[in-house]
């Protein structure tokens, strides 16, 4: 029977073609990414529980790259391997329990591993953050961030939507003596290094997300919730906040300055905002 | 049968409107909502191609920043929705399941032209969003509100924000029209001997993806009739109290814009799955056929559709993990999506199984076929990261995830469409497709697919947001332009590859060569109609199946393919398992579905 289509002396090489193609692909993904882990990378880490994030990010890697290579390159041998011209009849070969076993199983195990690896991390950052964190609320809006420290009392003032105006951008309460040293600033943040720092993440317009890349936090800024992360800074320097959250077509402009700063340091801001 | 052959002589006789445009032919139909969709990706494509032109040089595009948002919520709704989704289940699900399961025709032919005739309309809805004030809507294939709510939150989110709206709403119901049909043709029309563990791969991840349709989509379809409501009705489902946008106090109260996402990925993890199902039952059936023996795991591939289909439904919390859900939910989601990518390991192992021992015959649809696995695997593994709430708090909203989907969904399942494509043309046609443009156009996409989206993963590790108009802002983000120059290079070299398809295609619909009855040698149904086949498929009987789909290279056999319509011989030595799925039809069959099943197909199609 004739069959178009099917150029059947070309079986062979076609099929090699292929393998040797895809290994290629495999080494270039290979070297890609060991080139890129020089240029291309995770921001230099500035945070404590940041660590357990990378190491798991690395063990991920390291997991996904090992199946990534085996699988491919498995793909190649048995194309390279069983393509063939003409004659000869495949193998009737289409069950094998022991072995659909073993997969499944070897599979939901390393799944398992590294899934509850994850969520154990997962569930220590968000346990309650420690007292004696320094607290900082940070108000997302089209397209800046609004930063309120507490002032020396250590509570925020009230706010209400009804009270904002060009010189209240929050909208703080005139009449709650709590809000009287609030400090606000737009897009200025500061941290003291090694002290945990609980920040309380609000929008007044649309979704945002405060993404602190070199601190591996990232949070949704939701209009109508005050969500809280927190996270302890461990080295001094200045870094970007960025908002990770489509928030419309300022949304690449949206950025924030971080400076994790000594005790002192972050006092004589403060004052300074104050006077 | 005399009347039906009647009818079918009547059918020829149609006008031309009512063969080709207003067609209840379910071939007719598919071949339809194929083409159509086919013109939705060049669109699709060409959003593409403006974004990288943005991103590779951000200073020098000429495109603004709210036309930048367009393209990119354009691009994306249009390549899921009115491109893949439709092509996948409007285009080949029409043209295949009846052809199949040896029918002559869909269960509903009327609710099937409905279905593609309210396809049209909803393009047009869509397509008009870019030339209304304002312009198309600005805030991503997601929508999340209040962006999306709120007029005066972004320029595209005025009237074009409404008409991507009702556009959808408009092809939900299309979807569902669609969904309900391939269900009940699947269940009710099956010809004699077609038990339902004979039926091929395709239409078992068919089946279960309309069913994934018809119980995801309305959801979406009540969470967009919502969102209108809150912006054009003054209602606040998804707006707190207390919005002030742009300087302006918005009078909504009591809404959660948590709400939306929890809708909206109800519907839109099934969706993904909707995308990549059908392509896996293809590749399976494909790889079957050219590697001349039987899909590995039989069973079990079908219980991995199904279980895929059914956890698909609780994964949805993991596109939310730093949404400001609660973070213990975030343990429940990472738990179900770990057990989600075990069916989805074990169909690939099972790919590599069907490989082992095989006398491999390449060609393009195999290529493709081949391709489908290694993208697969590849977009698979990154979605480890990502299931991971862990790793997903640095990698969240970042060129890592549009790296994830574009392997594991959108090039997959664009390599499912093109395997499919070179694999049935010659039934939807009666040609054959060049295998030669067919092999260059599999290189260069193939090719291109890695150049292009593999380096977006190192975007994201270093932090690039995703949606962003320009990443030079952030003096961290400034060393990876070279990158994006590199990225937005093979993406023109991946989109002007598809112009070899396109050329292939249109060429060789009126000169290629004309194809055989079955001229890959393959088994399934619709290899035993005619190229292409008449209405009503086959002539006065319909076929009877007596074995399962993936009866290759059976010891002893003449040639090493046995259709499903040739009967089960006596002495087939060795040939079949003793208790397999493809042993002759059983009594208990028969006597559930009677003995004059085709008959009772006759009635339905003359009774349209």
């Amino acid at each position: 029977m004739r069959t178009p289509g099917i150029q059947k002396a070309e079986g062979n090489a076609s099929g090699r073609a292929f393998a040797v193609v895809l290994w290629i692909l495999v080494a270039a993904a290979a070297l890609g990414t060991i080139t890129a882990s020089r240029r291309w990378w995770l921001p230099p880490l500035a945070s404590v529980h940041g660590a357990e994030v990378d190491r798991l990010f690395y063990l991920t890697l390291a997991i996904t790259g090992l199946v990534f290579i085996l699988v491919q390159i498995l793909l190649g041998v048995f194309v390279y391997r069983f393509s063939a011209p003409g004659g000869g009849r495949a193998a009737s070969w289409h069950e094998h329990r022991a072995l659909e076993v073993t997969w499944t199983l070897v599979t939901a195990i390393v799944l398992t591993i590294l899934i509850s690896m994850g969520g154990l991390v997962w569930a220590r950052i968000h346990q309650p953050a420690p007292a004696g964190a320094l607290t900082v609320e940070v108000t997302a809006e089209q397209f800046g961030w609004r930063v309120r420290y507490p002032g020396p009392d250590g509570k925020f003032g009230r706010t209400g939507p009804q009270f904002i105006s060009a010189a209240n951008p929050l909208g703080i309460d005139p009449a709650d003596p709590a809000g009287q040293d609030d400090i606000v600033t737009l897009n200025d943040l500061r941290f003291v290094v090694n002290r945990p720092v609980r920040v309380l993440v609000r929008s007044k317009d649309v979704i945002h997300s405060f993404f602190l890349p070199h601190f591996r936090i990232k949070q949704d800024a939701v209009p109508g919730m005050t969500v809280e992360v927190w996270f302890t800074p461990r080295s001094t320097g200045e870094y970007p906040l960025a908002c990770a959250e489509l928030c419309g077509v300022g949304h690449y402009i949206m950025r924030g300055q971080v400076r994790v700063v000594s005790p002192e340091e972050l006092e004589r801001w403060l004052q300074e905002k104050r006077g | 049968m005399s009347t039906h052959t009647a009818h079918v002589a009547a059918a020829h006789k149609e006008s031309f409107l009512r063969r080709y445009i207003f067609s209840m032919d379910h071939k007719v139909i598919g071949i339809q909502y194929y083409l159509t969709s086919l013109f939705m990706a060049a669109v699709g494509g060409v959003l593409a191609m403006l974004i990288r032109l943005q991103l590779g040089w951000p200073g020098s595009s000429g495109i603004r920043p709210d036309a930048y948002l367009a393209f990119v919520t354009m691009h994306g709704t249009i390549m899921i929705f009115f491109f893949l989704t439709t092509i996948l289940t409007g285009g080949f699900g029409n043209f295949l399941i009846p052809l199949q399961i040896g029918a002559r025709d869909m269960a509903f032919p009327f609710l099937n032209m409905l279905s593609y005739w309210l396809f049209p309309p909803a393009i047009i809805v869509l397509l008009a969003s870019f030339f209304v004030s304002g312009g198309a809507p600005n805030s991503g294939w997601t929508a999340y509100p209040p962006l999306s709510a709120l007029k005066e939150a972004a320029p595209g989110s005025g009237l074009g924000q409404t008409l991507w709206l009702i556009s959808l709403a408009i092809l939900i119901v299309a979807f569902l029209f669609g969904s309900l049909n391939y269900i009940t043709t699947v269940l009710t029309l099956r010809t004699r001997g077609m038990s339902m563990l004979r039926l091929p791969l395709t239409i078992w991840a068919l089946f279960i993806t309309a069913v994934l349709s018809l119980l995801a989509f309305p959801v979406l379809l009540a969470a967009a009739v919502m969102l209108l409501f809150d912006r054009i009705a003054g209602t606040s489902f998804f707006l707190p109290a207390g919005l002030i946008v742009g300087g302006k106090s918005i009078p909504s109260a009591g809404g959660s814009p948590l709400l939306w996402q929890h809708l909206f990925w109800f519907l839109g993890h099934p969706e993904v799955y909707v995308l990549i199902l059908p392509p896996m039952g293809f590749v399976s059936d494909i790889l079957s056929t050219f590697s001349r023996k039987p899909i590995f795991g039989y069973r079990v591939m079908v219980a991995s559709i199904a279980a895929i289909g059914f956890l698909s439904f609780i994964v949805w919390g993991h596109h939310m993990f730093v949404s400001g859900m609660s973070p213990w939910l975030a343990m429940g989601f990472m738990t179900t999506t770990l057990i989600i990518a075990v069916p989805s390991a074990i169909k690939t192992f099972n790919w590599l199984a069907t490989l082992y021992r095989a006398r491999i015959q390449i060609s393009t649809p195999m290529l493709f076929a081949l391709g489908f696995i290694s993208l697969f695997v590849t977009g698979g593994l990154t979605g480890i990261f990502l299931g991971s709430p862990t790793i997903d708090i640095q990698l969240h909203d970042t060129y890592f995830v549009v790296a994830h989907f574009h392997f594991v969904m959108a090039s997959a399942a664009l390599f499912g469409v093109f395997a499919g494509t070179y694999y049935w043309f010659p039934k939807m046609f009666g040609r054959m497709m060049n295998e030669r443009l067919g092999r260059w156009h599999f290189w260069l996409t193939f090719l291109g697919i890695y150049a292009t989206f593999f380096p977006m993963h190192y975007l994201g590790i270093a932090g690039m947001m995703r949606r962003i108009y320009s990443p030079l802002l952030y003096p961290h983000l400034q060393p990876l332009q070279p990158l994006n120059v590199l990225i937005s290079v093979s993406a023109f070299i991946l989109g002007a590859s598809q112009l070899i398809f396109a050329f292939n295609f249109f060429w060789s619909l009126f000169r290629g060569e004309k194809a055989p009855v079955n001229p890959w040698r393959a088994n399934t149904l619709e290899w035993t109609a005619p190229s292409p086949p008449p209405h009503g498929n086959w002539g006065e009987t319909l076929p009877t199946v007596h074995r399962w789909p993936y009866d290759y290279s059976v010891p002893d056999a003449p040639e090493d393919y046995i259709p499903q319509t040739v009967p089960i011989a006596a002495p087939v030595a060795g040939g079949a398992g003793p208790d397999g799925p493809h042993v002759g039809r059983s009594p208990v069959e028969d006597a559930r579905r009677g003995p004059n099943a085709p008959d009772q197909v006759d009635q339905t199609t003359r009774g349209t």
